[in-house]
């Protein structure tokens, strides 16, 4: 790195303030006059003060049918003659996935949950024509079944701080005016004006905005590497490459604001001096490169993109490149080569993509998150943004929050927060009332951390120190029913399998952390073995390439660290006490609990229950193949997998309901 | 987009194309150039349903690569398959959050029922059964998807009636 001329171009920028300021006071009016005339004034808008029905077309609701929802909307209105005055909008993802469809209705902010077609006329005549709500598909309350009608009132809303999320549920991805009434670009506007790359980098890195992709480096100080890396052409990429299993915050994101990022990543190609970018997000995510394309040919016709934006002099054109699905291309590096058109295979790093990167340019790379940020910090100053969260960590991060839990979807929450606060005040506590085991955090690079942390507050260095980490912001919460030796043998699985194969310790190693866990699994392991596994795991985590593989033990060893006993368990007592290891199993009926409701006849693919109607069934071991579908069925804990539980039920005939719950971790 | 191109490829299990040459299509379009490699896979994978020992040979050619280099470009991204796919495309997720909440179940239950699993396809054709990370809609797990629909909060139950409708007509 050439560092004097570096000072140069700063100390030239910054010698003639008197002559730069002329300048702006004629650029500043002309740049914002740009953007006033970019928003066409007829266009319709989000307000709340109107009749709106907003209908939620993220992915998840798509999956639950909110097509055949929007149809049933249109032609109720168009019966009601209401077309004209009711505005019908279908807006990206509103985050409370689980309960898809949904329709928010103003201006009174009334959420209705898990609708269907023929709940649509009631709804239209209760809450439109009317002054009423429709209370079938309100949200009720689990603990106290007290519906809830407002959104805004809803635990899972009203505990939550959306500040990247703020638009999501509200503006239409699909109208550029709807994001620009919203003071949309103004932040870009404002950045060109000022003209002053060096002191908008001063203004993100005195944010204390760090990376939200999973290593959380200090993004003003990623953009000035990169800014005073030599050479003419530079490159900005936004890595949407969200690959984690369980995590879909960026998704989202791109869905319902695909402007916010598009603005971030043109202020962070302002900020370094690149005219170039990317965006390279996963081919799977269909809907989303489908509202960013559409987005990026909006912003390119309003001169928000392309040559000379908003008459500024400045150029920057963007391209999404779709990636080919493989988890490691998250990796700066492997990203990089997989832009090339080449294996997405990481290389060491130094030199840095901000000094070497893209076809060897300097690269900025920021996850679609961060740069969802920028614009924020960009109109609210630094230390408003760094008001929200802790000493090392501020603003706000988004959970794509999980598992076995009661109100599953995309949660922000300001730095700090706890977990408790997250999975129980705003996810609603567990689901069917089960007992909290473990929330893994950070996907295959993170940790598993037990009921003992809850209380924790979650910023990027309290996670690292017990053990797990921030990651993308997957937070899968797990009950008894879950084995954490099967869960750490999930994720090594995931990892071995998308492990690259250059280097020796990531390919070699994690295949034999999956043999031995598949091993302990079985019940065919030793305590020998468990010695083994953590040494294995010390040696992939200090020795491999890049990221993937300096983490990937990280599952094993968290788990290790907290729930070793279930690791002696399986070895020693050959024992899965979630009873999910298939081969230290044996379903049994409880006769004592059995009321013969024959639900478990019913679902069991094999035939392998059986008896007369309100009997205790009996379960023929022989035919059982373990899919546990009955133990899912069963309403009464008649049906165990733990023989210590169902041994002790059989001694005690007629005083079962008492020795089911002393095995704890039975399912049923 | 999709729409265009299925007009011109048949959807059947040869994967035969229909009417034009959508490869010739797709080469003429390109400028050629390295970079563009895995957006003109993903195209020809699109419009002819695999990537056949043929397609990698033109792509090569006109890219000025060799067949080699392209094919490890190829089998190194998961997206990319090398046989023709069956007629339904049932692919089962089986990340995390669909793993605790009963994806292995919804796997074998599938196993169970066409006898084949991951990454294989029943012998007559009708089915190709994938497992994949994540859909990234894991607040509706478990998720499984049919030809592109997604279908959530599935359980044994559901899944069996869901193949049984299929298999039944």
């Amino acid at each position: 790195m050439s560092a004097p001329a570096t000072e140069q171009v700063q100390h030239g920028r910054r010698a003639s303030p008197r002559r730069l300021a002329g300048e702006r006071s004629e650029r500043a009016p002309r740049i914002f006059a740009a953007l006033t005339a970019a928003r066409d004034p007829d266009a319709p808008i989000a307000d709340d003060t109107r009749t709106e029905v907003r209908l939620c077309a993220g992915s998840a609701c798509h999956a639950s049918g909110r097509l055949a929802v929007r149809a049933a909307f249109e032609e109720e209105l168009a019966a009601r003659g209401l077309t004209d005055t009711v505005r019908v909008v279908e807006t990206g993802c509103h985050g409370f996935c689980e309960r898809g469809p949904i329709v928010v209705l103003w201006p009174r902010g009334l959420f209705y949950g898990h609708v269907e077609p023929a709940d649509v006329p009631r709804i239209v005549a209760a809450s439109i024509v009317g002054d009423d709500v429709y209370k079938k598909r309100l949200y009720k309350d689990p603990q106290t079944r007290q519906a809830i009608a407002r959104a805004a009132d809803i635990p899972f809303y009203s505990e939550q701080e959306r500040l990247v999320l703020a638009l999501n549920g509200r503006i239409d991805p699909y109208s550029i005016d709807d994001y620009l009434a919203h003071d949309g670009y103004r932040s870009l506007a404002a950045v060109l004006a000022d003209d002053d790359p060096d002191a908008l980098i001063e203004t993100l890195t005195a944010s204390g905005l760090r990376g939200r992709g999973g290593a959380g480096f200090l993004t003003g100080r990623k953009w000035r590497f990169a800014r005073d890396a030599p050479g003419d052409v530079k490159y900005v990429i936004c890595n949407a490459d969200e690959g984690d299993p369980g995590a879909f915050m960026d998704r989202s994101v791109l869905e319902a604001n695909p402007h916010v990022v598009l603005e971030g990543l043109i202020i962070a190609a302002f900020a370094i001096g690149a005219h170039e970018g990317y965006v390279y997000v996963r081919h799977e995510y269909q809907f989303a490169v489908e509202r960013l394309r559409w987005a990026l040919d909006r912003a390119r016709e309003r001169r928000l993109l392309g040559r000379d934006i908003l008459g500024s002099g400045f150029d920057f054109s963007v391209q999404i490149d779709q990636g080919a699905g493989a988890f490691v291309c998250g990796e700066e590096t492997a990203l990089i080569a997989s832009i090339e058109g080449r294996r997405g295979m990481p290389r060491v790093r130094p030199p840095y993509p901000a000094v070497q990167g893209l076809f060897g340019k300097p690269t900025n790379i920021n996850n679609v998150e961060t740069l969802a940020n920028v614009p924020r910090i960009v109109a609210e100053g630094s230390e408003a943004y760094a008001a929200r969260g802790t000493k090392t960590s501020k603003g706000t991060k988004i959970f794509s929050l999980t598992g076995r839990v009661a109100n599953g979807g995309l949660v922000e929450v300001p730095m700090g927060a706890t977990l408790r606060q997250v999975i129980f005040d705003i996810g609603g506590g567990m689901l069917r009332g089960r007992t909290f085991k473990a929330v893994q955090l950070g996907g295959p690079s993170g940790g598993c951390l037990p009921e003992a942390l809850l209380d924790e507050p979650i910023d990027y260095e309290s996670l690292k120190a017990a053990g797990s980490m921030m990651g993308s912001g997957g937070m899968v919460v797990l009950d008894d029913t879950t084995c954490m030796v099967d869960f750490a043998r999930f994720f090594l699985t995931f990892t071995a399998e998308e492990s690259c194969g250059k280097c020796v310790p990531c390919r070699v190693g994690t295949a034999h952390m999956v043999d031995i866990l598949d091993a302990i699994c079985k019940g065919e392991a030793d305590m020998a073995d468990l010695e083994k596994l953590e040494r294995l795991a010390h040696t992939v985590k200090e020795n491999s390439l890049c990221g993937l593989g300096q983490t990937a033990p990280n599952p094993v060893l968290s788990s290790l660290r907290y729930f070793r006993d279930e690791f002696e368990e399986h070895i020693r007592d050959r024992r899965c006490r979630a009873a999910v290891c298939s081969e230290l199993v044996e379903f049994h009926i409880i006769p004592g609990n059995c009321v013969g409701c024959l639900r478990c006849v019913a679902v069991c693919p094999t035939g392998a229950i059986s008896g007369p109607r309100a009997e205790p069934q009996s379960l023929d071991a022989s035919k059982c193949i373990k899919c546990r579908s009955c133990v899912e069925a069963c309403r009464y804990n008649a049906i165990s997998g733990d023989a210590i539980v169902a041994e002790t039920a059989d001694t005690t005939p007629g005083g079962a309901g008492s020795t089911v719950t002393t095995g704890g971790g039975d399912a049923h | 987009m999709t729409a265009a191109v299925a007009s011109t490829t048949c959807r059947c299990r040869s994967g035969e194309r229909v009417g034009d040459d959508p490869l010739a299509a797709i080469l003429a379009t390109c400028s050629g150039e390295r970079p563009e490699l895995v957006a003109v896979l993903q195209q020809a994978q699109d419009a002819l349903g695999y990537l056949s020992a043929d397609t990698i040979r033109r792509i090569a050619r006109r890219l000025r690569l060799s067949e080699s280099d392209v094919f490890g470009v190829a089998t190194f991204y998961a997206e990319f398959r090398f046989s023709p796919p069956g007629r339904h495309r049932l692919r089962v997720c089986l990340g995390t959050a669909c793993h605790v909440k009963g994806g292995v179940q919804m796997m074998q239950t599938i196993e169970r029922r066409l006898g084949v699993g991951a990454g294989e396809t029943t012998p007559d054709g009708e089915y190709e059964v994938e497992r994949v990370a994540c859909l990234g809609c894991c607040a509706l797990a478990p998720v499984i998807t049919l030809d592109d629909q997604i279908h959530g909060q599935m359980n044994v139950i559901e899944l069996q009636k869901l193949l049984d409708e299929r298999t039944g007509d």
